[in-house]
């Protein structure tokens, strides 16, 4: 199954035999007080930077959240879209829970976008899913329901069975449904990243959908965070997670190794050119 | 200071959560009180697990092994303590707000504040305004203390703190709250009493608050 998402010049798929696409995580003001003091004055230049770097980086999706205090989500959400989508080319992932900043971002976009997120609960299935069906977007479903996170990889499986058969009485297809199975804090539960990568497994077997994963929360509250963030995604990425959400600065190595060890880099090359890039003298 | 107490101290600092009933039982057997076990012997230890803390010495997961066993000797002195009718720190109703289903934090707070001797009244996570209305009326805390992890949910806390107003309990309780989208001008936005950008610190502010 692939799914395709297409932004004002470039076009990208996701699929289990093709490259991991990287979805940039970095526009996101939460913990950020620079990009914070940026949104707040209405400096788009700021964020135009931020998707820039990580477009060199190796990100093909750039996420787009800017829910802060003293932000109208509603205004700059739209504002902020724009100037990502024009810079780039690539296709936007617009992340808000923000009824009106959704449907007001999506209107400008264009393109097919990616929609950061819909859930199980009730609720977000009957906000979210008829904007996926009218903008021609993807939409992240992330496996937590009105009951919270499902504690087994089962439990998982269940709430993404359930969104993918509510997209597809809105005639919304599966391709277009990207799960993330949701990863939790080792330092806190020392079985919950085995937990998503069961998770991962079950839901890429049983549904076949493409999976993304919003990793960096894994490692919280332990030290060199890098590292153990590197080493998940590549475990991830082997279980079938295809598009990750991170910061594509610190990823890329965890994803370009990944992608080598697991037959998506054909005669070495993504592996060469990243080598390439590191040590531009040799 | 005696030998055992030193001793339980250290197995809350080296998170030796096995340790901990015997050590505490031991400790009673010689004499101790159970206050005397808590005020001497778990909250320096609980202290300086948040001082390392703080100093990114410790991380999570130690923390939260230290915090298992201070709670496994509290286990044993907690009817002790009740029926000695030993006086408390101070009273904190604690939750994650309504929408919000990030806990880690929060029970690092509950953890803290334990350590420091309070009581700790835990409403868990996803904690709508009324509920925290309702512990305060049944509860009586000295200190009420909200976090929330998302930018979507910090708003809850303003309604938390309004709806305390409106049932005319705001003077009652002090309000502090954490988290990281949460500054101390959210804080001051919102009408609350203070921000911790830590949980060492929330017990910190609290016993200033109770002390105060």
């Amino acid at each position: 199954m692939e799914s395709k998402l297409i932004g004002r010049k470039t076009e990208v798929l996701i699929g289990p035999d093709l490259p991991t696409v990287i979805i940039g995580e970095r526009i996101n003001p939460t913990g950020k007080k620079k990009l914070a003091e940026a949104l707040r004055a209405g400096d788009m230049d700021y964020v135009r930077q931020l998707a820039l770097t990580q477009v060199e980086q190796g990100a093909q999706v750039i996420d787009v959240n800017v829910g802060t205090t003293g932000v109208v989500e509603e205004v700059v959400l739209p504002r902020a879209v724009e100037m990502v989508a024009d810079a780039t080319g690539l296709p936007v992932c617009i992340d808000s829970p923000d009824e009106k900043a959704l449907p007001a971002a999506l209107k400008i976009c264009g393109g097919k976008p990616l929609i950061n997120s819909v859930n199980g609960e009730e609720a977000s299935l009957a906000r979210v899913l008829p904007l996926v069906k009218e903008f021609d977007a993807s939409v992240i479903g992330l496996t937590m329901d009105d009951d919270g996170i499902p504690d087994t990889a089962e439990g998982r499986l269940r709430v993404a069975e359930k969104i993918v058969e509510r997209a597809a009485k809105l005639g919304i297809g599966p391709e277009r449904i990207l799960v993330d199975c949701l990863a939790l804090t080792v330092g806190a539960d020392h079985r919950a990243a085995l937990t998503t990568l069961t998770a991962i497994r079950l839901v890429r077997e049983k549904l076949g959908v493409n999976l993304a994963l919003g990793a960096s929360n894994v490692s919280h509250g332990l030290p060199d965070r890098e590292t153990v963030n590197g080493y998940f995604i590549a475990m991830a990425i082997a279980a079938g997670v295809n598009c990750p959400i991170v910061d594509p600065g610190k990823a890329r190595e965890s994803v370009v190794v990944a992608d080598l060890l697991t037959g998506r880099d054909e005669w070495s090359q993504n592996y060469l050119a990243h080598y390439r890039a590191a040590h531009p003298e040799s | 200071m005696s030998d055992t107490l030193v001793q339980i101290s250290n197995a809350v600092i080296e998170g030796r959560v096995k340790d901990a009933p015997g050590l505490t039982h031991n400790a009673l057997q010689a004499g101790l009180t159970a206050k005397d076990i808590l005020d001497k012997g778990l909250m320096p230890g609980m202290d300086v697990v948040g001082a390392e803390f703080k100093k990114g010495k410790k991380f999570v997961p130690e923390v939260l092994l230290s915090a298992r066993t201070m709670q496994a000797s509290l286990d044993i002195l907690k009817p002790l303590l009740a029926e000695a009718g030993a006086k408390m720190t101070g009273k904190v109703v604690v939750g994650t707000v309504k929408g919000d289903l990030h806990d880690i934090g929060k029970n690092l707070v509950g953890m803290m504040l334990e350590g420091s001797g309070f009581e700790v009244v835990d409403l868990g996570k996803d904690v709508a305004p009324e509920k925290f209305v309702d512990a305060v009326k049944k509860e009586k805390p000295n200190i009420v203390a909200m976090s929330a992890l998302l930018t979507t949910t910090m708003r809850s806390m303003g309604h938390t703190v309004t709806a305390l107003k409106e049932a005319g309990l705001r003077d009652a309780v002090k309000i502090m709250i954490g988290g990281a989208p949460v500054t101390a001008d959210f804080a001051a936005q919102i009408g609350a009493d203070a921000y911790a950008p830590n949980a060492p610190a929330a017990a910190e502010l609290a016993k200033k608050f109770v002390s105060a």
